[in-house]
Formats: structure tokens, sequence, C-alpha cells
């Protein structure tokens, strides 16, 4: 199962809190110069791995190497070489950005005046110069999270770990973010990244695992995925709330076996009809040629979220 | 461009010191806020109670002859380190690992859970030099010193500031909620112990059935042996038992943050 080449190595790996089982029991191999993701919804256990992996939670069940050592007995020494993104910013809001770089930076037991050249080095690469002096506590979202990623590559770690990396951002501080962790990329860094958004999953990782109540359920590179487990195309197919029971915003769909024939496979969400098919277009148009009139219609790309539907019954964002 | 250079492990007193170096990044840009309630309301008690109720007070064998305010100043040394510490003790540290998670950024480095506690334990003690210093010096520009022997008294000063706030710490770790939890640690243990532990007339005067409850605060037996070294009435075997009831309380509760340390941090 675990490889020499392989940064991270688990196997069985399980975190329990009580009754309560987080991660069930996984299997996962992160090699060098990867970047690997975790996928799945909120409580699917992307977190307590990300905390096992960061040597900051112990195990309760199987096996894990990080950089081929034990978390249990040398914690100490990996974190010193791990970089960590946690899911919310935690930053001394007191202090200025240059300083929060140099602060952190000192626990990693570095010289001052290396610190200090790669605070520099760092506010550059998340276009921050201009804030250097500011405090931390005046920054926009997107710039606390720019310097929180900054501040996990204080250590030039061998593996980052992202928790969730993006949450929370305007689309244009995403896609800023993106493009800094694609240099990183560039660069050789390892990455590891939990997210629930499937464009996130799709822009970054090269491999990744689909996460489902606390195991995982499907691992692969994101097209990969796609090929096994969804069709080329989707239609989808919107159709009036139904008139005839008041309750609910429950479409009213036609009658289902008058699609099933048009498509591989179709779901049924409560706004809409996927129809997963090689040719959206053609299928749209024999449904028209049937009387079938939904409110709008849209073909696209199978993505990630077919995937996780396919293989979990839900959707990933709730 | 900066060279490469990974972290790296230090021994675990480096690896406190650096927790402190980042306090004292932090105390160079804030310490003003923090000088009000450390040094000032001590100074505050000095001057009311000192100066002012103190001159209606005749000095007489409670005061050992001396006056009122020179009476004051060893005791409230004690008195200010445990403000000092319960306000290092409680919020600071909730806060650390609930709002602002500065132990939660930190146990992601090489640095331990245990490292981040006894941390805290040096920068409270640090905090306590600086204020009772600060505190003391104030009280000697005025007058109100009449030995150098004080600077034993500072000493014991700290060590009652810390013995009081080494529990105090490992309480504030195991708070769940907002910090509620510490108004009734203010009202029915800060403030009467602060009033009633010996600082502003002796235990002895009290009711005998409440004296006990001063006899098992830590200020009681750190004011007494403030006063009695600056007085020079130090004798041993008080001294060396009061000494062992500040230490009892410094090393119990320093094992008991380190516990709840490593719970809170590592789970």
């Amino acid at each position: 199962m675990s490889n020499n080449d392989a940064l991270v190595s688990a196997s069985h790996l399980a975190k329990k809190f009580g009754d309560f089982t987080a991660v069930g029991g996984i299997d996962v191999d992160v090699r060098r110069g990867e970047a690997f993701g975790f996928l799945g919804p909120n409580g699917a256990g992307k977190s307590s791995t990300m905390r096992m992996i960061a040597c900051v939670s112990p195990r309760t069940g199987g096996d894990l190497r990080v950089l081929g050592m034990d978390p249990d007995r040398q914690g100490p020494r990996i974190r010193a070489r791990i970089g960590v993104v946690p899911q919310g910013d935690i930053l001394d809001g007191e202090l200025t950005v240059r300083q929060n770089l140099e602060v952190y930076g000192r626990y990693f037991g570095l010289p001052r005046a290396h610190v200090r050249a790669k605070a520099t080095e760092l506010l550059e690469f998340a276009q921050l110069t201009e804030k250097a002096d500011a405090e931390v506590e005046a920054l926009s979202g997107g710039m606390k999270r720019r310097l929180t990623i900054a501040r996990s590559l204080v250590n030039d770690p061998e593996l980052l770990l992202l928790d969730e990396p993006t949450t929370g951002l305007d689309p244009q501080a995403r896609h800023l973010l993106w493009e800094r962790l694609f240099r990183l990329k560039q660069r050789g860094a390892t990455l590891i990244i939990t997210t629930h958004y499937m464009d996130e999953a799709e822009q970054l990782c090269d491999r990744l695992v689909v996460m489902d109540h606390g195991l995982i359920v499907a691992e692969g590179a994101p097209n990969e995925l796609i090929r096994n487990y969804s069709t080329r195309e989707v239609l989808e197919l919107r159709f009036p709330p139904a008139e005839h029971d008041g309750q609910q915003n429950t479409a009213e769909h036609p009658p289902t076996d008058q699609l099933k024939d048009l498509a591989d496979r179709i779901e049924i969400l409560p706004d809409r009809v996927l129809l997963y098919t090689e040719d959206g277009e053609a299928a749209l148009n024999a449904a028209h040629d049937r009387d079938i009139r939904p409110v709008s219609s849209l073909v696209r790309r199978s993505s990630l979220e077919d995937v996780f539907l396919r293989l979990t019954g839900r959707s990933l964002v709730d | 461009m900066a060279t490469i250079e990974t972290g790296r492990v230090v021994s675990p007193l480096r690896a406190s010191m650096l927790v402190v170096e980042g306090h004292w990044t932090w105390y160079k840009r804030n310490w003003k806020a923090t000088a009000v309630s450390s040094v000032g309301l001590p100074i505050l008690y000095l001057l009311a109670m000192g100066l002012g109720f103190g001159s209606q007070v005749r000095p007489s064998a409670m005061t050992g002859g001396l006056t009122y305010l020179q009476y004051l100043t060893p005791a409230l040394i004690a008195m200010a380190a445990t403000q000092t510490g319960a306000g290092e003790a409680t919020f600071p540290v909730l806060s650390g690992f609930k709002w602002d998670k500065h132990f939660i950024g930190v146990s992601a480095t090489p640095i331990t859970p245990v490292q981040v506690a006894d941390a805290q334990f040096l920068w409270i003690t640090f905090r306590l030099v600086i204020s009772c210093g600060v505190f003391l010096a104030v009280a000697a520009a005025i007058g109100a010193v009449t030995s150098p022997m004080v600077l034993l008294s500072l000493v014991f000063g700290i060590l009652t500031g810390l013995a009081f706030a080494a529990p105090v710490v490992a309480f504030a770790a195991s708070v769940k909620g907002e910090g509620n939890a510490f108004n009734p640690f203010f009202r029915f243990v800060l403030v009467p112990m602060t009033l009633f532990a010996g600082t502003f007339f002796p235990v002895s005067s009290l009711p005998a059935v409440i004296r006990p409850i001063a006899w098992i605060t830590p200020l009681w037996h750190g004011t007494e042996l403030a006063r009695a070294a600056e007085f020079g009435t130090l004798r041993p075997w008080p001294a060396i038992g009061h000494l062992a009831y500040l230490l009892a309380l410094i090393v119990v509760g320093i094992g008991l943050s380190r516990w709840r340390f490593r719970v809170r941090l590592a789970s």
C-alpha cells in the first residue's frame, strides 16, 4: 500500500470522537509534487483527515506516515517541514502584516535575519507589500487569506495543507488565490487541498478522492472520475413548480418513463431533472419531439458535481 | 530572494521563549492598554488607602510603628501581582483558544501544546516583574519604602501572583463559553481576597470563623512574606510554610495547565 515516494501515506486511517466516527478508515497516498484533493460535503471527514496529517490531532486507528515519519512520535519534526492553511484565518490581528510573518517564522526556529528576508519575499508573493505595515485587523477577507497562505510558506514547507482555501471569498479574490496556488504548484510544491467546491477541485487538483460519511467513495484524476462516473454531457431541464400540491416547491416533472430512454441515466432533483448522455443537444431535441416543455434547458459538460451526485445521491453544496 | 530553509525543532525552553518573543512583539505595540489595570490600579490603592485613608491611622503595634502607607506598600506589591496574574490568566488564555486562536496557530508549528502552556507562565512572570517593579518604583518615589529588603518583597510578590494565576490558567483553558464563568471568579474570589486577605488589616481582626478562608488564599501567604521581608521580621519556619504553599500552587497549577492545553490543542 504505502510506497517510498509518498509524502503522505495512510492506511485504514480512522478518527473517532467518542461514539462519533469522523473518519472511518481510509487509504491515501500523496506523491511528491502533486496537488491532491479531498472533495466532499461538510462533515465528510475532510478536515479531521487534514488535522491528522497536520499532526495536531492524533489518529484513533490505522496507520499514518507523513514525510516518512509517525505523527504520534515525531509531530514536531513533521510540523517543522509542513505548512498549514487552516479553515479560518488564524492571524495576530493586532500585529502588522509583516510582523505576522516574522513572528510566525520564528516559531519554526528560524534565525531573525532569515525570517526578515523571507517576510519581504512572501509579502511580494502574496501581493501585500504595500500593506506590510498595516494592522491585520484592517485587511479585507481576501488579503487575510493571502496572508495566511504566505504565513504557511514561511518555513519553505515540503508539503502544504490547505483546508477550504477559498471558502467565503468573492470570485475575484478566489481567482487571485488560485493563481497564486498554481504558481506554488509550478515551483514543485506538494499540495493537499480540501474543498467542497468542484470547480476548485477541477482547477487545482491532479488527483483527488471523493469523501462521504468519513469514507473514500472514489479516487482518481478529475477527468478520469468524470469519465468513469458520468457521461460526457448533461442536459438540465427545469420545470415549473407543481401546482397540484400547494405545500412544496417541487417541480412538476413529466412522467419519468417519458425521459428515461432519452439518456443513459437520469437524476431527479427538487428543482430540475438531469439527463446524462453523450449528446445533450440530441436529447433535448428528442424531448421537444415528445412535446416535453421545460421552463428552461441547459446542455453542459459533466463535472465533479455530477460524479458526487452519482456516488452519493446528494449534491455537494446543500 | 531569501534562501530556502525549513523549520527545525528547538529545545523546549527555547521553544517557549520563541512564543514569549511573539507576545513581546504584541506588548511593544499595546503595553499602554495593559498599564492602566496592572500598574494604575495598585497605585490608586496606594494613594487612596495609603496616603488618604492612612492619614487617619496612627502608627501602632499593628503597623509595627510605621506609617500606614509604609505598612501597606509590601502588601500592595503582592496584591498588584494577584491583579495582574488574574488579568493575564483569564481572558488572554481563553482568547488564545477561542477568539484570536493564537495557541491554535502556534500548535501548527513545531512548538508543542505543553511548550505553549509553559510560555504562558514565562509571559505572566514577565508581566508580574514589570507591573510590580513599576509599582515599587512609584512607591519608593513617594517615600513609602523603608528598606532595600523590599526587593525580597518584590520576589515574594511575583511568586504570589504566579501561585494565584497558575490554577486560574488551567481553569481558563477549560472554559468553553464566552468567558462568563470569569465573572463569578472576579466577584467572589478576586475581590473578596483583595479586601480580606490581610492587605489592609491583619487577618487576626477577622471573625474567627472567617479566618481559615483568608488562610487558603495565596495572597495571605504572600502578604505575610512580603511584609516580613521588608520589615525584617522574617522567621524561618513560617516563611518556609508560606513559600511551600505558594510553590505547591505553582507546581500543581502549571501541571494542570499543561494537561488542559494538551487536551484542547491536540484532540
